[in-house]
This record gives structure tokens, sequence and C-alpha cells, in this order.
């Protein structure tokens, strides 16, 4: 139902604004505060505009890193967590893709469980199994490496669900038209299922990168150097002094910075998704 | 070219269900055969297992000589119609027609010359580049058809192809698909519900009722000579009227000629004529006018038969009459007339429908 009311319309703009307001703001605040000196941070009396040391600071934070505790650049740790995050994103597309595929598409003894099972595991986050988890990847000594940082986190019952129900969506004829063509399981899956689920692959990518660029308690218990940090735990670590300044500006500064990739993997991935939903047809 | 031979088929589902219960079918190579019945009688589910999306449970498929039984639906040198066309969504008119022959490592070369053979044919020669969302419904039905064209299969299978179709299209395409069959001399097995398309298409027409033949046999044959009461009143529109036997023995010239094991008597509409003396050996209703159809070209009169029990009802009751009549007809509701057939377009059937018997 569309109607046009203008005072309605204004209160809607109205209130929209003041949401994005209330978002955005501390988001300007932080890059307000990377803009200026540790002193004028802390002091509590941060101008509302930005200050002058934006280049030094950036600068800072991206080359040659913050406090005595934090002696790794930015630079690395946005290396780090990119790596994290698209392995993350990449691998759970492939195993969920692949276990939806099996799943749905054959008839295998305890095809059942295995589905519940999965979907059991959405029940079991990370932070439950932590203790196991941790065994397990250091037993591997996979400690300190990208495997460890990614491979605990790639199983995912949501992927799987979310292919399952698209699946389930697109109509068997496709399937037996394939199989009288001559293609076999794998090709129908590559030559028709794949092509036709881009749309849910680039939603769950941007979901499934952001989980992972967002990744805190397990990168921070398995990653002891700091050249394997992720920048999320960087930031964190630039704040922990002792008895000097915390620097504040390169804080904010690479808080600014952890924003930008998921923004872009947003923005990209938009276009995608319009792409997909305008093109697809089931 | 084949022939398509299916041997004592039975198809029984693991919970049980018996869908196919024994069916011998033989197709000749070059004849369009088609499976008709009701939802649900199974036709649909014979066709699939022709084309090897079904398993056979029991008996024995044979195509051009060839026990079929255990071959994947690939390998059967068969080309499938769908209902909704399953046309690849994300490729191309071209790629969609080409896709089954690249699987197949036919050179480009020659799968260029076949589609563009088939796009001609078809009149999809401007629009190969194109998506199937692009295209109208009688586009994707020739796309679907050129798909199982280019293949040059032995037999070409059609699931009820037309019912997604409008009207109007529908007896376009039905036009097409003979004129196609009959130029490529393909075998073909089509499965539909819609016993008009059935008549028009088939060389061999197969009646089918909850997993069973009713008859088979040619489409005039068939409507001419309908073997059982289910046939009778399935092929024809409107269908057939049947009627007890009892309840129309006085009505009836010479019924002591009848069997005594006739049930059921069965008149069709356009035999009826309106006329006050009946012929030797045929029968006479009279008939109280309920209802009136006109189609422009002819007239539909049902009629209640006098002194039956439906006379007081609404409902068009088994006792209910339809008698065709021409266009210009138009008598009034609640008329009396008397409608008469000759005796050699009496039908006779044994009480159960099960079997026609002489008259």
């Amino acid at each position: 139902m569309v109607e046009h009311r203008p005072l309605r319309d204004l209160v809607a703009y109205l209130v929209l604004s003041l949401g994005v307001v209330i978002f955005a703001f501390p988001v300007y605040v932080a890059f307000v505060a990377s803009t200026y000196d540790a002193a004028t941070v802390v002091s509590g009396n941060l101008p509302l505009v930005p200050g002058g040391r934006m280049l030094e600071n950036y600068y800072r934070a991206v080359f040659v890193g913050g406090s005595r505790f934090m002696n790794q650049p930015v630079g690395v740790l946005l290396v780090n967590s990119f790596i994290t995050a698209i392995g993350i994103a990449v691998g759970k597309i492939i195993i969920s893709i692949l276990s939806a595929f099996a799943i749905v598409y054959f008839r295998f003894p305890f095809r059942k469980t295995a589905f519940w099972i999965i979907f059991i595991t959405l029940m079991l986050p990370v932070e439950v199994r932590i203790y196991p988890t941790y065994k397990v990847v250091a037993d591997l000594r996979m400690l300190d490496t990208y495997a460890g940082l990614i491979l605990p986190l790639i199983a995912s019952a949501t992927g799987t669900l979310l292919f399952r129900q698209f699946f389930m969506t697109v109509p068997d004829e496709l399937l037996e038209a394939s199989r009288i063509d001559g293609a076999g399981p794998l090709r129908f899956f590559w030559d028709t299922l794949l092509p036709l689920s881009m749309t849910t692959v680039a939603a769950l990518f941007v979901i499934q990168f952001i989980y992972g660029w967002n990744q805190y308690l397990w990168p921070l218990l398995i990653t002891t150097k700091d050249s394997m940090q992720t920048i999320v735990i960087g930031i964190k670590k630039m704040l922990t002094t002792t008895d000097e300044l915390a620097e504040w500006q390169l804080a904010m500064a690479t808080a600014v910075l952890a924003m930008l990739p998921p923004v872009a993997v947003v923005i990209f991935m938009q276009r995608l998704f319009v792409k997909g939903l305008v093109e697809t047809e089931k | 070219m084949a022939n398509v031979t299916l041997r004592n088929v039975r198809k029984v589902y693991p919970g049980g269900f018996e869908a196919i219960k024994g069916i011998d079918i033989e197709v000749g190579d070059g004849q369009f055969c088609v499976l008709v019945g009701p939802s649900g009688c199974g036709k649909s589910t014979l066709l699939r297992m022709v084309a090897g999306l079904e398993t056979i449970t029991s008996g024995e498929i044979d195509i051009g000589g060839r026990i079929v039984n255990a071959i994947e639906p690939a390998d059967r040198d068969i080309a499938m119609v769908f209902q909704n066309y399953a046309l690849y969504p994300h490729m191309s008119v071209y790629n969609n027609m080409a896709y089954g022959l690249r699987n197949r490592r036919v050179p480009e070369a020659e799968i260029k010359t076949r589609v563009e053979d088939a796009a001609r044919i078809l009149e999809l020669g401007t629009m190969l580049e194109r998506k199937p969302r692009q295209l109208s419904g009688g586009q994707r039905q020739r796309v679907a058809m050129g798909r199982a064209i280019v293949r040059k299969p032995k037999v070409f299978l059609f699931d009820e192809p037309l019912s997604n179709l409008d009207a109007k299209l529908r007896i376009a395409m039905r036009v097409e698909i003979r004129k196609l069959q009959r130029r490529l001399n393909t075998t073909a097995i089509y499965v539909t519900h819609d016993q008009l398309e059935a008549m028009t298409l088939a060389d061999i027409l197969v009646v089918m009722n909850g997993g069973k033949v009713e008859q088979i046999g040619n489409p005039l044959e068939i409507y001419q000579r309908p073997a059982t009461t289910f046939v009778a009143s399935f092929i024809g529109a409107p269908p057939m009227n049947l009627m007890p036997i009892e309840g129309v023995r006085a009505q009836l010239h010479g019924a002591d000629a009848v069997p005594a094991e006739a049930g059921q008597l069965g008149i069709r509409p356009e035999d009826f004529e309106l006329a006050d003396t009946v012929p030797a050996g045929g029968i006479g209703l009279d008939l109280r006018v309920d209802a009136i159809e006109h189609v422009g070209a002819e007239t539909y009169v049902y009629g209640a038969r006098q002194g039956s029990d439906s006379q007081d009802s609404l409902i068009a009751a088994a006792n209910d009459v339809i008698v065709r009549l021409p266009g210009t007809a138009a008598p009034d509701i609640g008329a009396r007339i008397r409608a008469v057939a000759p005796r050699g377009k009496l039908h006779l059937f044994s009480v159960d429908g099960r079997q026609r018997l002489p008259i």
C-alpha cells in the first residue's frame, strides 16, 4: 500500500534521521578522535570537528604500531584479519553448499541423522565448545597459524540450512532434465545448481565475512605472537597500558580502519545481490 | 527410429502403493502414442519409467530392441519435454539446447549446425542469445522442444507439455507438435489428461485408469467402440450418457434381444435426434429440459428422464441425459422433448461396466 501523505513522510524521515544520527555519531566521534593527539582525546573535551593530526596518526597506526605492548603495525593486523575472514567465509560457503547438496540430492543411510546433527550444532557456538576446540587445535600444532584461526570456525549449520532451503525450491525437473542431458551429479551441481545459488552465496559471504572479521575470543586464545593477531585483538591491546597514557588516537584510527573492509565487502556484494535478484529465476 | 515395447511393467513404491499394475504397450516405429487418463492414473509415472527417472519394479521396457531397465536416462536415447519446460534459467536459449550435446562431447561445430537447424524449424533463430525468462510461454515451450530435437533421439517423451499454455496457444502448439513429429518421423509418447489433445494427436491411444490400461487402440475406434464405461465417459465431451438398462427397458425397442448380463446402456449426446418416431430397434427418451448450454455451433440440453427419480432434483443426477442439438435449436426450460437414437449408436456394457457387450 503506497499512499502519499506529506506529514507522515516528514515524521518518518525525522525518525529515520534520528536513528541514523544515533548510530552514526559514535563512529564519527571515533573518526574525530583519530585526528587529534593523545592528550586532547584523553582530556575529555574532544572537539566535534576533525583536528590536524590525521595523516600522522594513520601513518603511525598502519606502518609503525601503537604502544609498547602492541608493537605490530596495523597493516599486518589488517592482513591477518583479512585472510582469516576470507578463509572463514569461503570455507563456510564451500562446506555448507556441499553438505546441503549431499543432504538434499542424495539418499544415503543416516541422511536425516546427518541433517539433525548439523542442525544441533547451531545450538553450540564457539564459546560453548571453546575448551575442546582449543585442545584439538593445540594438539594439531595449529596455534599461531592461519589454519588454526580459520578451520575451527568454518563448519556452518546456518549456511547448510540456508542452502538446503534454497535447493528445495529448485524444481526437480531441472535435475531430471540434467540427467537426461547426460550430466552426472557433480556436473549438475557445477553447471546448474551453483549458478542458480549465486545470490545465496553472495549473501552468505557478506554475513560470514563480517562474522569472521569480528571474531574476538577465538583469535585471542590461539594467537600468542603479535604478528598473528587480528585487528580486533589489536585494538584491545593498544589500550592495555600500565602507567602511561593510552594512545586513544591510534586505537580510534585503527578502529576506523577496521571498519573499512567489511563496509567495502557489503557495498561490493550488494551490487551482486541486486544483480542476482534481478537475473535469477527458478 | 525405434519401437518402444512395455512388457508387463509394474511399479510398486516402497510404501507398498502399486502405481502401475502390469502394463503392456507396443508403440511402432514413428508412431505417436498418447497416454491419457485422469490425475493419479499413473500415466506420468509410466512415462517417467520409460525415461528412466523412475525405477521399474518388474517387467521390461524395450527401446529399439534394447532392454533399458538398468540403463541411465542419458543413455536411453530419449529426449523429454517437461510440463514446466525445465529450461536452465541461467543459460541462453542456445546453451539450453547445446548443453546435452556438450555433455556427450559432440564437436562444437556439429552442435552449432544442429542447434541452428532446430532453431530454424522452431522459428527461434532470433532468440538464441536470450535467457528463458525473456521468452513467452509458447517460445519457452519451443525451446524445450528444440532441446529434445537437437539430441536426435530415438523417442520423444512429452509430459503434459501444453498444460501451462493458454487455450489458444495450446491448440496452435498441438498442431505444431504433431507436424514436427511427422516431419522428424520419430517415435513419441505423450502424456495428457486432456481427451481432446489425446484424440487429435494419437496414432495409438492408451486410456489409463488406476494404474491399468483400460483400452488401447486407434482414437476413432476407441471413440466408436469404448471397451468399458470408464473409457466411454472419459473419451468424448460432453461424456457419453450411461444409464441402467432396467430404467430404460420400456423405451428400448427390441429390448428382448439385449443379453441378460447387460447392465448399462450408453448413448453419446451427439447421437441423439429430436423426433417423434423411434427408429426400429432404437430408443426414444422423453425428457424434461432442465438446462441448456449454447456453445455456438451446437447446443447441449440437459434433460431429466420422465418417470425417473431425478425429476425434482436440482443436482444433475446419474439419470440426467445430455443431448447435443444444432446451434440453432433452443428448446425452453421445462419443455418436454423426445430424443431418439438408432440401434447402431447404442453401447451396451456389463453391470460393473468392465465389459462391452454386443447389441
